[in-house]
């Protein structure tokens, strides 16, 4: 037809033009492959120094009876850092009412601060969304606790929560709460709420930043659309705001779950290494460092890296419709 | 006054009760620990919301130790030769996992992504054991070394989130010049990136100056300190008489130059965090 001849002219010229820039592609793109990996390499071996060897280590380790002042002359033990049956009795972490005793506290501490922080950070956020004079300094404000060291922040928070001289327990019997002074870092009963008021102060910004950031995304139009018909604000929040802004509360969420789950400065510089706060963090470290037992220690952090790992892969899966991780 | 009216008005006064209340709950404790460490040690333990009156004793105290004058010499030392290594490792990796497509891209992003959750205490004798086969055990230079654990992967994805967005355009015109691809980052890349430089850069910095758990473990003596763990270990003879003053002037002066950065750079603080975090 005479369409398709009138075609076949520039046709040829451009499948002629074709291989050569082809071939001048692969050149460049074989050099910017291999680029990209001579650029990488550094990273990778720095990473590999610090986080995989490491790693493996670590795991090799908890299978001996490797000592911190003799980490060479280990012996292999297999699982017995783990679990053994002696002399009619069972040792090792998995036996240790201790260590379930930390996981127990870690898992509680994590799932209360981080829904708290969740539930609070949202409001800070919707306010710091609205329009306001002075909202500038608000937001330096609330990002104050989050650039505060933790060891500073538990020192402050210790200090203000002291049985005899802190402001809280002052402030509290002035009110009338409480009649008598409470020990909230060296009671059983309430060390654990002392962690989480200070966590929970110290990572609402995190999260109402991340919120504040989405929100400021949303479309305009369905709000105003929402006012026309007079929907009540709160319907609004459920109905509209939340649904959206779902995929960044499962980022804020999953980054503060798997920063809770290895909480160690905080219940460290509070209540020391008292057993009825101690984390998982907590309990390996001083098996490690303080009882120089680095088999057993190992042990530990091997299983504390399983169960981060393994919780991350349950949030991951149950969430990967809401989620979007990865490069691309 | 109709009752619709009232209705603003009261809206309006919750609205700013509100702000009050965040703004309180957020700046307090910090307003407090500045006020304990002006303190004189008589006062020391009668509360009050208000300074009656106050001296630097405490401030004096902490600078005539020279362990606590090292400590921040430690600090400085360790968190700018991490934001330094970090950006310096960053930007080349980032290039490559911005702007070039290869096989493995996505493995290479998910490990940086995995190590950047993983416990740090999963690592500890692992690299108590790295830290000591390098002869680097209680040395700032050990500390250096294992902070890139956290500092690096976090760089790396933020920078690459943010070479990504740069105009495609700007490097094909680069690479029909004849530039190598370290001539296009250094000349091309590297002036846009400045601003995404100094977000990961001050987060890196900030992340590195608080870092406890590794600073504790793997320093032994007072002169190797950093100031957390110099806070931290402040406490004195007994658990009943911890010295408040000190500690908390301790606190103010580690504090003190974070509030300046943040209160400067929170616009490009909270684009650094939600770019990690979001766009991520």
């Amino acid at each position: 037809m005479s369409t398709s001849s009138n075609n076949s002219a520039p046709l040829e010229a451009r499948s002629a033009a074709a291989p050569a820039r082809r071939h001048r592609g692969t050149k460049v793109r074989r050099q910017r492959v291999k680029a990209a990996w001579l650029f990488l390499a550094p990273m990778l071996i720095a990473l590999t120094l610090v986080a995989g060897w490491p790693l493996m280590r670590t795991f090799f380790l908890s299978f001996t009876d490797a000592s911190l002042s003799d980490l060479g002359a280990a012996n292999l033990i297999g699982f017995e850092n783990y679990l053994v049956y002696d002399n009619g009795r069972w040792f090792g972490v998995l036996a240790d009412p201790v260590w379930w005793q930390s996981v127990w506290n870690t898992v509680y501490f994590s799932v209360v601060s981080v829904s708290l922080e969740v539930i609070f950070g949202v409001i800070v956020a919707l306010i710091l969304n609205a329009e306001f004079k002075g909202r500038t300094i608000v937001r330096a404000a609330v990002l104050i606790p989050w650039a505060i060291p933790t060891i500073v922040s538990a020192q402050m928070w210790a200090w203000m929560l002291n049985d005899q001289f802190g402001i809280i327990n002052h402030l509290l019997m002035t009110v009338g709460i409480i009649d008598n002074p409470i020990a909230w870092t060296a009671s059983a009963t309430y060390s654990m709420w002392a962690v989480i008021m200070v966590d929970v102060w110290k990572t609402i910004p995190f999260v109402a930043l991340l919120v504040l950031a989405a929100l400021q995304m949303l479309p305009k139009d369905c709000y105003e659309a929402a006012e026309v018909d007079g929907i009540h604000p709160v319907r609004v929040f459920f109905k509209v705001t939340l649904p959206l802004i779902t995929p960044a509360l499962m980022v804020a969420v999953i980054f503060r779950l798997l920063d809770a789950l290895r909480v160690f400065d905080v219940i460290y510089v509070l209540t020391s290494n008292s057993t009825s706060t101690m984390s998982m963090s907590v309990y390996a470290r001083q098996q490690l460092v303080e009882f120089q037992d680095v088999g057993y220690g190992s042990a530990a952090s091997t299983l504390l890296f399983l169960i981060i790992a393994l919780a991350t892969v349950a949030y991951l899966y149950l969430g990967r419709n809401k989620i979007q991780l990865g490069g691309d | 006054m109709n009752q619709r009216q009232l209705a603003k008005i009261a809206k309006r006064v919750g609205f700013w009760a509100l702000i009050a209340l965040i703004m309180v709950y957020a700046v307090f404790p910090f307003y407090y620990a500045v006020i304990t460490s002006l303190k004189p040690s008589s006062d020391l333990f009668q509360v009050e919301l208000w300074l009656s009156n106050w001296n630097l004793d405490n401030y004096a105290q902490i600078f005539s130790q020279s362990s606590f004058i090292r400590a921040i010499f430690n600090s400085v030392v360790v968190a700018f030769s991490v934001v330094f290594i970090a950006l310096l490792l960053g930007i080349t990796a980032s290039y490559a996992l911005g702007r070039v497509r290869f096989r493995g891209r996505s493995t290479v992003m998910l490990v940086i992504l995995g190590v950047s959750m993983f416990p740090q205490v999963a690592v500890l004798s692992g690299l108590f054991e790295v830290i000591r086969a390098l002869n680097l055990y209680n040395n700032p230079a050990g500390l250096i070394l294992s902070y890139t654990i956290f500092t690096l992967p976090f760089t790396v994805w933020v920078l690459t989130t943010f070479m990504k967005e740069l105009p495609m355009e700007l490097e094909e015109a680069a690479i029909m010049d004849g530039a190598t691809p370290w001539i296009t980052i250094t000349k091309v890349f590297l002036p846009l990136m400045w601003p995404a430089m100094a977000t990961t850069g001050l987060l890196a910095f900030i992340a590195a100056w608080n870092e406890f758990l590794f600073a504790l473990t793997f320093t032994l003596t007072d002169a190797q300190r950093t100031v957390p763990v110099a806070i931290a270990l402040l406490s004195g003879g007994s658990a009943y008489e911890l010295p408040w003053g000190p500690i908390m002037a301790a606190s103010v002066v580690v504090t003190v130059p974070l509030v300046i950065l943040v209160i400067i750079f929170q616009r490009r603080i909270v684009s650094g965090l939600t770019a990690g975090a979001v766009k991520g």
